[in-house]
């Protein structure tokens, strides 16, 4: 046994050489990364270590007074160490839940219930906030913005399908087992893996005005560049359909794998009979890919509803605001440049949430009689 | 297999896939790699509108600029100070919620777990207003910790849904013997299931480094100076900042994408497994 791991096997050898490395990790954080970076550290660092050592400790110590008949507190400890003993199994799991529980709710659960209460509100988010009840849907009743942005929020859920059978169609396509095709698979995959502010700064070269690639082979093709970028009425669907390349990528990735499992034994039986192409497709395969299409469907629809990062980067939801969708519209009227109203935005924010409540409802509907079937 | 493998095709189809299959690849990229390819382009290039030929030099120096010029550097490492906390943080709530969820039976467990599921599908939007006051009140305005508590907890969301399906799927038996044997609960959890955990973990972590290292909204929500925005949120204030200069616009945008990239390809396969969790029966 070497010295240092005889120090690590006494809990006081433990702590200090903890404290040790995390002293050395902020002097480190803080000499190249600065006091910002180095206070991070130190309290993750130490609170980390307060809880680990803390649970270890109390257990510890728990463990010892009750094998002690004579300690003071052996009565306390003992009663508390047989119902531990006996009621374990049924506490185990709240003891479990508990941090994650306690994090979700503060941060999800609750401010959903917080925004809902808001948007009965007239606030500016810094002075009082004054209850107007429903002025705020009434006034979202008769907003043309709000009209453009629920229309282009259709748009996108309605384009974003596309999705499916362009992902379908490159997972065919790349289903195959030849030299490399694993190297193709990825390079597919890539746009996906990247983020969707780049994403958008890589569509808007594509489509800028002048030198855009797109632009000029459309000026190629007609003799006249088009600026889809600053066109009302083209602007929402350049975006989606800088939206659609990553979401394509998903999709294919997902159908990848649904093929991967489709059972060889069917397919084979199938050719036995005749069937090829569309009706193989249609009647073996499809039936086959059924979870994949499902998960498909899912991230598909979330990941149009939440189309925020493309308007914002792409356009900032111009021009004259037709490409704002839901999202973005909120964001802008509850904390940008066109001004604080968070009860405005709060119950802009709850339309968006009570469409997205239709889908999420019907998923966990479908998913719930899954697991009760089980 | 479907389709029918290539192999049994006519030799000129097969000719024809391998030749298309390199040629698709290339339209798939092609902004990408455009990108790519103006980002090592020289300032003089685009002044004299050379912006689609062989660039007259490769101009590394657009990324030196890059970092001289702009806080590029503090944003990486912002994203890095943001992005690794939350990676620990949500694996390790998850771990245990995921462990609770699986393993016992009472009686608002699936109602627990679909809460979860449900919370992680939630607009953004509907959770801004309050969750930034709530940042603002602890503090936490403008700091990582307020963007790391805010992401570990919305992640442990999926996370929960990740854990939970895959301890539900390791055998029963291990933890029924051992509680005949009277391990307690708590050791179960640490010698039996973590030790099997370790794919589950490695999947997790590469795909919450992506979807963090990735985030722009919570970013600009709750971060506002370059002291702790990420990149993401840095690239979008930069790209205001440089109205045509396209050269430094694809550095940025290439060095804010290496990260998830190099995570994606060095953890291939724990990346794909954990994006395809229940893509297959």
């Amino acid at each position: 046994m070497t010295s240092m791991s005889r120090v690590l096997n006494k809990p006081v050898g433990r702590a200090l050489f903890s404290l040790l490395s995390i002293g050395l990790l902020v002097w480190i954080a803080h000499w190249f990364l600065g006091p910002a970076v180095a206070r991070s550290v130190a309290i993750g660092g130490v609170s980390g270590a307060i809880l680990v050592y803390g649970s270890s400790v109390l257990s510890a110590a728990l463990r010892r007074i009750g094998n002690q008949p004579g300690h003071a507190l052996y009565p306390a400890v003992s009663a508390i160490n047989r119902y531990w003993k006996a009621n374990q199994r049924r506490l185990a799991p709240w003891l479990f839940l508990a941090p994650g529980c306690l994090m979700f709710a503060v941060y999800v659960i609750i401010p959903i219930f917080q925004s809902i209460w808001i948007s009965f509100y007239d606030w500016d988010g810094l002075g009082e906030a004054q209850w107007i009840g429903t002025a705020n849907y009434a006034e979202m009743a008769s907003d043309p913005n709000m009209v453009t942005s629920f229309r282009n929020n259709i748009l996108w859920l309605v384009l974003y399908m596309l999705a499916l059978p362009a992902g379908l169609l490159i997972a065919i396509f790349l289903n195959q087992t030849i030299r490399g095709i694993r190297l193709y698979k990825s390079l597919f995959f890539f746009p996906f893996v990247i983020s969707q502010v780049v994403v958008g700064l890589i569509f808007s070269w594509f489509y800028a005005p002048g030198f855009g690639l797109l632009y000029k082979v459309i000026e190629g093709i007609t003799g006249q560049g088009i600026a889809i970028l600053a066109d009302p009425d083209l602007v929402t669907y350049g975006i989606i359909a800088a939206g659609l390349w990553p979401q394509i990528a998903y999709v294919m990735i997902l159908y990848l794998t649904g093929l991967n499992n489709v059972a060889p034994d069917q397919v084979e039986a199938a050719r036995l009979d005749g069937a090829k192409g569309w009706r193989m497709l249609w009647y073996v395969i499809l039936p086959q890919l059924r979870p994949a299409t499902f998960i498909a469907v899912v991230v598909t629809v979330i990941g149009a509803l939440r189309s925020f990062d493309l308007v914002s980067i792409m356009t900032s939801g111009g021009p004259f605001g037709s490409s704002r969708v839901l999202s973005y519209y909120m964001y802008e009227q509850a904390l940008s440049e066109y001004g604080y109203r968070m009860g405005y935005g709060a119950a802009i924010a709850v339309v968006l949430f009570a469409i997205m409540m239709v889908f999420i409802s019907g998923f966990i509907w479908k998913m719930w009689r899954d697991e009760t079937e089980r | 297999m479907f389709p029918r493998p290539i192999q049994q095709a006519s030799p000129g189809f097969q000719w024809m896939y391998r030749v298309a299959l390199p040629i698709a690849l290339l339209v798939w990229l092609f902004p990408l790699l455009g990108v790519a390819v103006t980002s090592v382009r020289p300032a003089s290039d685009l002044a004299q509108g050379n912006y689609f030929g062989i660039p007259s030099y490769l101009a590394f120096e657009n990324y030196g600029d890059v970092f001289r010029n702009t806080p590029m550097g503090r944003y990486i490492l912002n994203s890095f100070v943001v992005t690794i906390p939350t990676v620990i943080g949500a694996v390790a709530l998850s771990l245990m919620t995921g462990f609770a969820l699986a393993i016992y039976r009472f009686r608002s467990n699936l109602f627990l777990f679909f809460l979860f599921v449900a919370g992680n599908f939630v607009p953004f939007q509907i959770l801004m207003v309050p969750v930034r006051d709530l940042t603002l009140s602890f503090g936490m305005y403008n700091t990582y910790w307020g963007l790391i508590l805010f992401h570990i907890a919305f992640q442990t969301g999926f996370c929960t849904l990740f854990m939970r399906n895959f301890i539900k799927a390791l055998p029963f038996e291990l933890i029924e013997a051992a509680r005949v044997e009277g391990v307690s609960e708590i050791r179960i959890f640490w010698y039996i299931v973590l030790p099997l955990m370790r794919p589950a973990i490695a999947a997790l972590s590469v795909l919450i480094f992506t979807f963090i290292w990735n985030d722009f909204f919570w970013a600009t929500v709750l971060t506002t100076s370059p002291q702790t925005q990420p990149i993401t949120a840095g690239l979008s204030s930069l790209n205001g900042q440089w109205v045509a200069a396209w050269h430094l616009v694809s550095a940025g945008s290439i060095l804010a994408a290496l990260p998830p990239v190099a995570m994606f390809f060095l953890m291939q396969k724990h990346f794909i497994a954990g994006l395809t969790l229940g893509a297959v029966k």
